[in-house]
C-alpha cells in the first residue's frame, strides 16, 4: 500500500510524532511504500538538528533523519508553518536574512501543495496529532 | 493530475486560541488549487470558526474571519456544520456568517455554502470522502 503521513505535533510533548515514527518503521518493513512525511503546524519542530535531549533520551529528529536515509524518505516541511515558528533552510536563511539555518538532514522545506499532493497520490493519507 | 478525489477538512476547534484553525484555512486555500471535490466540516467547537461579529482587537491576533467569506471564489462551497455542536453552543444559522457561492452551472445564481447537517448525515459525508484532514 501506498501511504503518506502527516504530523502535526512537534517532538516530546506530544506523543504524535513517536507514534508517527514507529507506524512509518513499521510500514516500511512491512514492505508498504511511504510517498511522503508531511510536518504541519508544530510537527515543523522536528526538523531541527538543534534538538539535544538528555543522552538517555531518544533522539527523535536523529531517528526520523536516520530512517528517511536508510529509506530514502522524502520529509517535508511545511514552509509557512516553518517560518512562524523558525525552522530554517540556508535558502530561507537567505531569503529571509537570519543568521543561520537548522534544518536537520533528510528534511526538506516546501510547500502546502506537497500535503495535498500526497493526498492525491496516496492510497492512505495517516494523520498523527491533535 | 487526472484523478479527482474527495478532500474533506475537519475543523474542530475554536478560532483562536491555537493555530489549527488558521492553519487549517491555509491548507484548504493552497489545495483549492489542485482542482480537487473540496468540502468543508464544523464540528465541536470548530463551528465557532464561521461566527458572525468577531472581533479580535482584544487579543491582539489578526482576525481571519473574512477569509471564510472568499471560499466561494476558490470552488469551495460545500460547507457542512454539524447541528448538535451548534446546539450545545446555543447557536443557530443564523449567528454565522452567510458564506455564498456563484453557481456556474445554474446561471451564476448566488447560493448558500452552508448546510446544517447531523451527526448521522456528517459521518456519511465523512465515510464518502477519500482523504479526510482533521484539525
Amino acid at each position: 500500500v501506498k501511504l503518506s503521513v502527516q504530523i502535526n505535533e512537534g517532538p516530546y510533548t506530544h506523543a504524535a510524532s513517536d507514534t508517527a515514527y514507529q507506524f512509518t518503521k513499521a510500514a516500511l518493513e512491512k514492505g508498504h511504500e511511504i510517498f511522503r512525511v508531511f510536518f504541519y503546524h508544530d510537527g515543523v519542530n522536528n526538523g531541527t538538528r538543534f534538538t539535544t535531549p538528555p543522552q538517555d533520551d531518544r533522539n527523535l529528529v536523529n531517528l526520523w533523519s536516520e530512517l528517511a536515509e536508510k529509506h530514502n524518505l522524502d520529509l517535508v516541511v511545511c514552509v509557512a508553518a516553518a517560518q512562524r515558528r523558525g525552522i530554517v533552510d540556508p535558502d530561507e536563511a537567505k531569503r529571509n536574512g537570519k543568521d543561520g539555518d537548522n534544518i536537520a538532514p533528510g528534511f526538506r522545506i516546501s510547500g502546502l501543495g506537497q500535503l495535498i499532493e500526497a493526498g492525491i497520490q496516496s492510497d492512505r493519507l495517516v494523520v498523527f496529532g491533535d | 493530475m487526472s484523478d479527482t478525489k474527495r478532500f474533506l477538512y475537519v475543523n474542530r476547534k475554536a478560532p483562536y486560541g491555537t493555530i489549527y484553525a488558521l492553519e487549517s484555512l491555509e491548507v484548504v486555500l493552497i489545495g483549492a488549487a489542485f482542482e480537487q471535490d473540496v468540502a468543508l466540516a464544523f464540528v465541536d467547537d470548530g463551528v465557532y470558526q464561521l461566527t458572525k461579529g468577531q472581533d479580535t482587537t482584544g487579543i491582539g491576533v489578526k482576525n481571519f474571519s473574512p477569509t471564510y467569506k472568499a471560499l466561494g471564489d476558490y470552488d469551495v462551497n460545500k460547507i457542512y456544520v454539524e447541528k448538535e455542536s451548534l446546539e450545545a453552543r446555543g447557536l443557530t444559522l443564523d449567528d454565522l456568517m452567510p458564506l455564498k457561492y456563484e453557481d456556474e452551472d445554474d446561471d451564476w445564481a448566488e447560493k448558500d455554502s452552508i448546510h446544517v447537517v447531523s451527526s448521522k448525515e456528517l459521518s456519511e459525508i465523512m465515510d464518502q470522502s477519500d482523504v479526510v484532514l482533521s484539525f
